[in-house]
């Protein structure tokens, strides 16, 4: 079978400006005579992982250790330096929760224009617009500007949004930490039936209960590169015992 | 993603930030999209009192002439200076889902372009109350715009590039902008000027389109085959300059926003 998505040896740079170019001619003069000078920070190096069809991967690591960069360069936000990337498929992002509202606008016209964003015209938004409210279980405030709202209802919406369509891969960064206990319930109920209907799901979370119940695959990164990938049961008791060994040395 | 499915998948997108764009801007303002019609004749009226006595002479109907030069100018002004800052403004939300970020300074230079279509109103109003005669030269009209369309989308979408690399922009095109308008017959009259400035001011893609308008409008003529192949020769000239800019330079956006 085909994986659906594959890294080959990614690595991803990014460019700390050593010295301050001041001026657009300066930075032109550079650019042409090949002078711009940077730190490169590489926050990826040499990062190859497949990932099958309908498997819940999640990625763990320390702080800092590239799990968002990951992510974002599998959503096609950044653009990896080295390596190749394949997608064969759809991508829910759901990186951020609510990144798309526009504060001033309410919820209502929210909806629509935070499904564009995800590339759904209007008529399919219509058609899921109750669907929406009741999940989001927002009714008494669809037409308050959304500035207004707590960021738990925030965080409730946009996920409402984000999982209305079966998309084939949904990626979520720990977005669950907001909400209160029910709707963590229901956004885990959502998530495990979208993994039913053969959604990939990549899951980017430190609380290894969620790990340990939603995926099947770990991996397990640190200081930008892959330091094992395996099943959850293997995994996990791995690095948690190497998190609390440096906890302890701390 | 092959470009006709690109652009397939994100028109809602499009049709949606546009909307966003012109909800936003009357929101709470008592008179609302009114303000499209009546800023402009307010402008026009200040303009006529301040300067029809200067250029009395050259120009039979000043107000018309003034509001045309108005609309136009306001238009480049408003819709380059939004898609400036657009890449820039809607940084969160790039760092957070995948979308072609090209979009951005489209939206806005496309509100700005709905918010001038109403405008075209107020110099309807003016051309009845000061008795202009209707042409079918006026047929000419969407060419005139569709020229200034392309060229402020080219500038727009250049400068948000531009703007993302360097801040500065934001604080220089302001400068470079009122120069600009002076050098453009705004509220004066190239009669004015000496012979030996005139090619000078002929660089001026926007004497072009406000001449070209003019033209329909004042006089009921259309203007020679040449003015049309300069005019859209310029616009397309300056929005494959932004594009290509844009392209180059899109990739990296992400680390500077």
């Amino acid at each position: 079978m085909e994986p659906i998505i594959q890294c080959e040896n990614i690595t991803m740079r990014f460019n700390l400006s050593k010295e301050r170019v001041e001026t657009i001619k300066e930075y032109f003069v550079r650019l042409m005579t090949g002078k711009l000078h940077f730190d490169a920070f590489e926050a990826l190096r040499n990062v190859s992982l497949t990932i099958e069809k309908g498997e819940a991967v999640a990625l763990i690591g320390a702080n800092g250790c590239g799990k968002s960069t990951l992510l974002k360069i599998i959503s096609g936000i950044y653009t990896p330096t080295l390596g190749k990337l394949t997608v064969n498929g759809s991508i829910a992002p759901l990186i951020e929760l609510g990144a798309g509202f526009d504060m001033d606008l309410t919820a209502r016209e929210n909806i629509f224009l935070n499904g564009a964003v995800l590339g759904y015209d209007k008529p399919f938004m219509q058609s899921h617009f109750d669907e929406i409210m009741d999940f989001a279980e927002l009714w008494d405030f669809i037409d308050v500007p959304v500035k207004n709202f707590s960021s738990g209802m925030i965080a409730r919406l946009g996920f409402a949004i984000a999982t209305i369509v079966r998309a084939d891969i949904l990626i979520v960064d720990e977005i669950l930490a907001v909400g209160d206990i029910a709707f963590q319930r229901k956004c885990h109920q959502r998530m495990a039936d979208m993994l039913k209907s053969g959604t990939t799901l990549i899951l980017v979370s430190h609380n290894m209960e969620d790990v340990q119940r939603l995926c099947q695959k770990v991996v397990w990164l640190q200081d930008g590169q892959v330091r094992q990938i395996g099943p959850t049961a293997e995994i996990c008791p791995l690095y948690i015992e190497a998190m609390n060994a440096k906890g302890e040395s701390a | 993603m092959n470009q006709r499915n690109l652009l397939r998948k994100y028109r809602p997108l499009l049709d949606q930030l546009v909307l966003r764009d012109l909800k936003v801007k009357y929101r709470r303002s008592i008179l609302g999209y009114l303000w499209s019609l009546l800023n402009p004749l307010l402008m026009m009226c200040v303009m006529t009192l301040v300067f029809s006595y200067v250029f009395r002479s050259s120009v039979e109907n000043y107000p018309v002439y003034v509001i045309i030069g108005q609309t136009f100018w306001n238009f480049f002004f408003e819709s380059t200076n939004m898609a400036m800052s657009s890449i820039l403004n809607n940084g969160a939300l790039i760092r957070k889902v995948y979308i072609p970020k090209l979009i951005f300074p489209i939206s806005r230079v496309a509100s700005s372009f709905v918010t001038m279509i109403f405008s075209l109103a107020a110099i309807l109003i003016v051309m009845i109350f000061t008795g202009v005669q209707f042409t079918p030269a006026l047929l000419m009209l969407p060419f005139a715009l569709l020229c200034l369309f392309l060229f402020c989308l080219g500038i727009g979408i250049a400068l948000s590039a531009l703007a993302v690399y360097f801040r500065d922009m934001m604080h220089l095109y302001g400068v470079l902008t009122t120069a600009w308008m002076y050098f453009t017959p705004i509220f004066w009259t190239v009669d004015i000027l000496p012979a030996n400035v005139l090619p000078l001011i002929q660089l001026n893609p926007l004497l072009h389109y406000i001449s070209y308008f003019r033209s329909l409008v004042l006089e009921g003529t259309v203007p020679p085959f040449s003015e049309h192949v300069i005019c859209l020769a310029l616009s397309l000239i300056v929005l494959a300059g932004g594009i290509a800019l844009f392209r180059r330079t899109q990739k990296n956006f992400i680390l500077y926003i």
